[in-house]
């Protein structure tokens, strides 16, 4: 049997770096996601900040590191991890990579969900001579609020999911955890207690995430 | 003029002031790309004023150029070739940012009304003024009159999608006139709504013009629109102003075919084909129709045809008034013998256009 004394301060601490890994990069690459997606979107045929050069460049940037498996985008950033984190083992280096990785997909997600916006509000907007920086900040944005909100709630998930993954690179977090102590072990319990926890979290995500979307798109 | 003006006392300026400008403008858009590219002429050379203080309509069916022709007066779409100005400021080559001031005095609504669905009425309408860095108190107080002006001032809180069409283009209206422009652009304004629906925001607009002084340019399809409330109408087909004048006019002399369609579909005072070749079955005698209007004296000639033995019927019509003239079109049928009725065709023609319904 499992000493659940020992290991549960384990499974709590590991719940904790796997929350501040999540928490970090999502502020990181839902930043930098949020710049690259207005930046696809804006450049798009037809949209107020029209540029062919600037979107092919960023749709070139993002669909060459989007389709790379994030394990191995992990171990391929190595080097450059190395050179701005200053090592590269532990949760800092997982939080470089996981933002490298998020971000192309969050930008993509931001892109989408903004084509949803009306052109026509874009056009009012226009038509009362409001500056186009001003548009993005005031009408784009605000007026896909409620897809965003969704978009990032899944995005969540995706990192959660890389944050296990980075347990390979001694990040520590729940994936670690579940690795380590349970599936190294054989010890499916403890896998299985790591499996749960992640499950509640997400739950807990998605169900804030969509009660504040419907509370945004007022359905 | 009433004394109920939200914007302020309105400056009539001259009423012959021209307040728009087209001189020879065109407009062509690219399609498509590579080798499938080409160019489509959307507004071509285009010659016309607006004068400050009226209602100036432009009709034309879809595909004409006209909704275009509109985007072209706020750079919403930039003009190709040819001179474009607002109150003497040319728009014509000018970048985004540099449009920023004419747009501030042009205000726009349109068809889909395109309010922020983000914000609630009250939002919609302080957006503007937002952006124009109104102080929050000024801009309270604008909003609150500006609402109280298109009757919506109950539905400060709600957000768009509780509101209904005609409500929609109410707010679209209040936020068009946030900043006190000094022209309204109406695109399609009412052609997502109903008659009645219309209605209620053809006076609104009119109000906007007769009580704030506010020039109105309204695009649409719907001659019902340019005789309720458009003091000139241009009436356009392919990117072209083939017929341009006061719509009393181009009501009581449509000078080309276009016009003259629309014209019949508000006044339905001509037969059309099917109807000509129901009456043609009906009468025997020789069937004509006459424009009809103010001092055209179409009862002296039949009393005259009369004395010499010629027989009239009415077979069709109809007389509308507008703006104080009335105008319309009478069909008759000529019966009697073939010289009297002649003289009697003869004497109409002399008088007023006479179109004959073949035998």
């Amino acid at each position: 049997m499992n000493d659940w004394s020992v290991l549960g301060p384990e499974l709590l601490a590991a719940l904790g770096e796997t929350l501040y890994m999540v928490a970090v990069t999502l502020l990181l690459a839902g930043l930098l996601g949020l710049l690259v997606g207005v930046g696809l979107y804006v450049t798009r045929r037809g949209n107020i900040l029209e540029n062919r050069a600037v979107h092919e460049g960023l749709n070139l940037v993002v669909n060459f590191v989007r389709p790379i498996p994030f394990i191995i985008l992990l171990a391929a950033l190595g080097p450059v991890t190395q050179e701005v984190v200053g090592t590269r083992l532990g949760p800092n280096a997982a939080i470089f990579a996981m933002t490298i990785g998020a971000m192309f997909a969050v930008a993509r997600i931001v892109e989408q969900n903004l084509m949803s916006v009306d052109p026509g509000v874009v056009e009012a907007a226009r038509s009362m001579g409001v500056s186009r920086s001003r548009i993005i900040t005031t009408v784009i944005l605000p007026e896909a609020l409620g897809p965003l909100v969704l978009g990032y709630t899944f995005l969540v998930i995706g990192i959660t999911d890389m944050s296990a993954m980075a347990g390979a690179i001694g990040a520590g977090g729940l994936g670690d955890f579940a690795l380590r102590l349970g599936y190294q072990r054989f010890n499916d319990e403890v896998t299985w207690a790591a499996v749960a926890v992640i499950v509640v979290l997400v739950q807990l995500v998605q169900v804030v995430g969509n009660r504040l979307a419907r509370r945004i798109l007022r359905r | 003029m009433s004394a109920a003006v939200p914007a302020g006392p309105p400056s009539p300026g001259r009423p012959d002031e021209v307040l728009v400008r087209f001189s020879n403008v065109s407009k062509t858009f690219r399609t498509g790309s590579g080798r499938a590219a080409r160019e489509v002429v959307a507004v071509d050379d285009v010659s016309l004023d607006v004068r400050r203080g009226e209602i100036f309509g432009v009709i034309g069916y879809s595909g004409a150029g006209k909704s275009t022709l509109v985007r072209l007066i706020n750079g919403l779409e930039p003009v190709s070739s040819g001179s474009l100005t607002v109150e003497g400021f040319e728009v014509a080559g000018r970048r985004e940012t540099e449009l920023a001031p004419v747009r501030q005095e042009i205000g726009m609504i349109f068809q889909q009304f395109n309010l922020f669905t983000s914000r609630t009425v009250a939002g919609n309408v302080e957006y503007p003024l937002k952006r124009a860095g109104w102080p929050k108190e000024k801009r309270r107080a604008r909003v609150a009159e500006l609402l109280e002006f298109v009757g919506l001032s109950a539905r400060a809180g709600n957000y768009p999608e509780q509101l209904s069409g005609g409500q929609k283009q109410r707010v679209g209206i209040a936020r068009a006139l946030a900043t006190s422009p000094k022209l309204l652009l109406a695109d399609e304004s009412t052609s997502a709504l109903d008659p009645e629906t219309t209605q209620e925001v053809l006076q609104v607009l009119q109000r906007v013009n007769r009580e704030l002084g506010i020039t109105i340019v309204i695009i649409t399809h719907e001659m019902d629109v340019v005789r309720a409330i458009a003091d000139r109408v241009a009436v356009m087909q392919d990117g072209k102003v083939v017929e341009h004048g006061s719509t009393v006019d181009i009501f009581a002399r449509p000078r080309t075919e276009t016009a003259h369609r629309f014209v019949s579909s508000v006044l339905h005072s001509e037969p059309d084909a099917r109807e000509v070749e129901r009456l043609r079955r009906a009468h025997r005698g020789r069937l004509v129709i006459v424009d009809v209007g103010d001092g055209v004296d179409i009862g002296g000639v039949l009393s005259d045809g009369a004395a010499r033995g010629v027989r009239f019927t009415i077979a069709y019509g109809g007389i509308s008034v507008l703006q104080e003239q009335s105008f319309g079109s009478l069909t008759f049928e000529l019966t009697g013998e073939d010289t009297a009725v002649q003289a009697v065709v003869d004497e109409m023609s002399r008088i007023t256009t006479l179109r004959e319904v073949a035998a």
